[in-house]
């Protein structure tokens, strides 16, 4: 028993470093992806040599993100059977289908359509390599959502039912799943913070390069496609925002409840923007906007919002004893970690709009500042974002029919610790030599439009080889 | 709301011995057409991957320089992440339509799979970011990668199916007892040096087809050399699966004539490369490839992981397989996209049809086409 207990805690270790590490490079290769298809789309229609620059340029950054987000993918195909087997044997009716169809769809369009991007730019007309990289980037997007569906059903089961027989979870309505709430508020949750992520590395990322004078109008451009990406998504994003927390009300209560610190069912809840001490009784000090939760949560101001204590009752009458909280401090910070971010980035992307209708952008160097410490806040907002969906979930590992502990492979801890230990090890060396690969490229300098176009190849690329 | 799972009730234990699912022991037709489909993905898989992890292993043997390993590389660049995806979807699929298949083959298989993943994602990053620098101590680490990256999966997947269709200490609680000396056996060893070398072989007659140039001469010279060996390693092993398979009275189907084929297909190769015949050689080796994938699941069926213990204790297909519903979903999706899917990817293929010069103005030798 104590072995399967460390298994337990090592297996979900092992789940949390390589889910968190595939998800650091997903969002921005997604958001790079269609930014680089839209320039390459401008570049189509206007033939102005500057957008043909941008391509090259963040074409490359784009190539080298998509490397190690396909290869640590690969993980996730496997790891549910290898770490998780009773999970899989539970779910395998419901959660394999929108994991083959992934398969089927995505990546087959993902991988064949970027290998005729990178390759295929002399052989085939200008048309047929502006829709390669779009029908990549589709399939980025089509990935991004069958996943997606599959993880919406953990958080909110629907279209199942229990078989008596087997205590299989089995599918009785595949469109329902596909129209789950919570699947389709977390879609585009997901897919605008892709945006802001993409937009963001290159707002600054040009903004740093619009230092050096002679390829100035390239990356002058640059910044201002981002900027206009940047404000859209992050201002959809606010609003977005806003429904998914009333669905997560609805459909998750305990999530919300200790993501805000709410112990006890409250009328007219205030919202705490920060807290210092302790979350349940020792609070030393705290910014509280009096009505805000209930606002947020219910549209009205004095709304109901129910507490954890009350909603923990709610679950042992439902479930049996057991403790149903999830770590409340870590569901807290990472939750206001998050909005806080995306806030952050809505009014760095206003100002940029606002400087930009005053024609004063190019000069201001407080705003060249901000872009470029805005390009981390959205990786930091991702992975927070996701810890606290999925920790706000436990302990279930399907939300109300199967807990996590008991979806876990019978398997010897030391199994686990190799395969631990071998991912970390592996995942620093490559990140280790992404980020300076990513360094590398984003301080490049850019042949000028005097020069030849140097395109997405580099280092005395022969003919057409690439590689 | 359906009532949650006890705590004390271990799924996968319900769905095995589940009486209602023992009782229908007849594998039914949709049953059938996802174990068909699961191996038709693994051919596919071990046809399109299986040059590319050829072309992985001879990269350090036949390219002598960078610009060599460039153009050999160059051979496979645009397309094997593609090949790649096939080996996903088998997974997904196997997810899927056998659920109890996926996770007890690979909570079982466990180290086995965690070192083709390793090897899978130091291959990919090592094709993507070889070339993102000029050194040539950068280029050399990553050409290693390449070459561990294909080897060691083309080895493993074979230890797979190996185990597989051989047997492994599986009980009736779906774990597999006795470490890894239950997995690593002399049988599955030795399925896994056949896929190595067949895979080999399979690569450099793509590389014969493939390269053009001086090169064209020393990878004809490696075909010439790999053919005969592999044919002796294919003849071992499939007499060797011939005898256990007498001794053991297993239950699958009798694969009758078609190992016999492939083997046929290999010795014809090491006739057909001396004939300068490399496009048939290339038939006839995928061909073999997917005589030998063929083979393995009709070995298996009606199981999917056989056990060594008692084949009472085998993984059957019914008792893996999802639910009807599920199947039909799947097969809807399968049939509308698999020819969109093949479509296209085909359709790169024609694109990239295009041999791939060693380019000049390197430093390295001209040699005669042999």
């Amino acid at each position: 028993m104590l072995d399967a207990n460390i298994t337990l805690t090592l297996a979900r270790w092992q789940f949390a470093t390589t889910t968190i590490y595939h998800f650091v490079f997903v969002p921005v290769t997604i958001g790079l992806g269609v930014v680089v298809a839209i320039v390459q789309t401008a570049h189509y229609f206007t033939g102005d040599p500057r957008y043909e620059r941008l391509v090259g340029f963040f074409g490359k950054l784009f190539l080298i993100n998509f490397a190690i987000g396909v290869v640590t993918g690969i993980v996730q195909e496997f790891q549910f059977g290898m770490d998780w087997a009773q999970y899989s044997a539970f779910v395998g009716n419901i959660f394999g289908p929108p994991l083959a169809i992934e398969g089927l769809l995505a990546f087959f369009m993902e991988s064949v359509f970027l290998g005729l991007w990178i390759f295929g730019k002399d052989r085939v007309s200008p048309k047929i390599h502006l829709l390669s990289i779009w029908m990549a980037s589709l399939g980025t997007i089509l990935s991004a959502a069958f996943i997606l569906s599959a993880n919406s059903w953990m958080q909110h089961p629907v279209g199942y039912r229990i078989l008596p027989s087997t205590h299989q979870a089995i599918m009785t309505n595949f469109w329902a799943i596909l129209t789950n709430s919570i699947f389709v508020v977390t879609l585009f949750h997901t897919l605008l913070a892709a945006m802001m992520t993409g937009a963001a590395l290159v707002l600054g990322i040009s903004f740093y390069q619009m230092r050096r004078e002679s390829t100035r109008p390239i990356f002058a451009l640059g910044v201002r496609i981002s900027l206009i990406v940047l404000f859209a998504s992050s201002l959809a994003m606010a609003l977005d925002g806003h429904v998914q927390g009333q669905v997560l009300v609805q459909d998750q209560p305990m999530k919300m409840a200790a993501g805000e610190a709410l112990y006890n069912t409250t009328k007219g809840a205030s919202e705490s923007l920060l807290t210092i001490g302790n979350l349940h009784d020792q609070v030393i000090f705290q910014i509280r906007v009096p009505h805000l939760l209930s606002l947020l949560a219910t549209d009205k101001w004095n709304g109901t919002v129910q507490g954890i204590n009350q909603l923990q009752a709610q679950d042992v009458a439902k479930y049996g004893p057991g403790n149903y909280v999830p770590v409340i401090w870590l569901d807290y910070w990472s939750f206001r970690i998050m909005a806080g971010i995306g806030v952050a980035i809505l009014g760095i992307a206003s100002w940029g709009m606002w400087l930009m209708y005053r024609k004063r952008l190019d000069a201001s160097k407080w705003f060249r500042r901000a872009a470029l410490i805005g390009i981390p806040l959205p990786f930091i907002a991702n992975t927070t974002g996701w810890i606290f969906t999925e920790t706000g979930r436990q302990p279930w590992v399907v939300y109300g029919l199967l807990k996590t502990a008991n979806g876990v492979s019978r398997i010897s801890p030391t199994t686990v610790i190799i395969s631990l230990t071998g991912f970390t090890v592996l995942y620093a060396i490559l990140a280790w030599i992404d980020i300076s690969l990513m360094a590398r490229a984003a301080k490049k300098e850019t042949a000028s439009l005097d020069e030849p176009d140097p395109g997405l190849h580099e280092h005395g690329d022969i003919g057409s080889l690439v590689y | 709301m359906t009532s949650p799972i006890p705590d004390s009730t271990n799924t996968a234990i319900s769905v095995r011995w589940s009486t209602e699912i023992g009782a229908m022991m007849h594998v039914t037709a949709e049953q059938l057409l996802w174990f068909i489909l699961v191996g038709v993905l693994w051919a596919g898989y071990f046809f399109l991957e299986g040059f590319d992890f050829g072309v992985g292993i001879l990269l350090p043997f036949i390219g002598r320089n960078d610009p060599e390993r460039r153009a050999l590389i160059n051979c496979i660049g645009p397309i094997w992440d593609g090949n790649e995806v096939w080996v996903i979807v088998a997974i997904g699929a196997t997810f899927a339509a056998f659920p109890l298949w996926y996770s007890e083959m690979l909570s079982n298989l466990y180290l086995l799979f965690f070192t083709v993943i390793v090897a899978l994602i130091l291959r990919g990053v090592a094709f993507e970011w070889r070339g993102k620098r000029d050194s040539a101590r950068w280029r050399r680490n990553f050409d290693l990668a390449i070459f561990i990256g294909s080897a060691l999966p083309a080895f493993l997947w074979g230890l797979l199916f190996g185990d597989l269709i051989k047997g492994v200490p599986l009980t009736a609680s779906g774990t597999v007892v006795g470490g890894i000396s239950g997995i690593v056996t002399p049988y599955a060893l030795l399925t896994g040096l056949t896929t190595l070398a067949v895979f080999t072989l399979h690569g450099s007659v793509f590389l014969s087809l493939k390269v053009g140039g001086y090169l064209r001469g020393r990878v004809n010279a490696y075909v010439r050399r790999i053919a005969p060996v592999t044919a002796l390693v294919l003849f071992v092993y499939l007499s060797i699966t011939y005898l256990i398979a007498r001794s053991d009275g297993h239950s699958g189907d009798v694969p009758g004539m078609i190992p016999v084929a492939a083997l046929v297909l290999i010795v014809a190769v090491t006739w057909l490369s001396r004939e300068r015949l490399f496009g048939w050689a290339f038939v006839a080796t995928g061909a073999a490839i997917l005589a030998l994938t063929a083979t393995v699941f009709m070995t298996l069926y009606p199981d999917t992981i056989m056990s060594s213990i008692r084949p009472a204790l085998s993984l059957s297909i019914t008792r893996a397989a999802s639910q009807p519903y599920t199947l039909n979903v799947m097969t809807i999706v399968a049939a509308i996209f698999t020819p969109l899917v093949l479509v296209y990817q085909a359709w790169t293929y024609w694109i990239f049809r295009k041999r791939i010069e060693v380019p000049r103005n390197t430093n390295s030798e001209p040699e005669q086409v042999r």
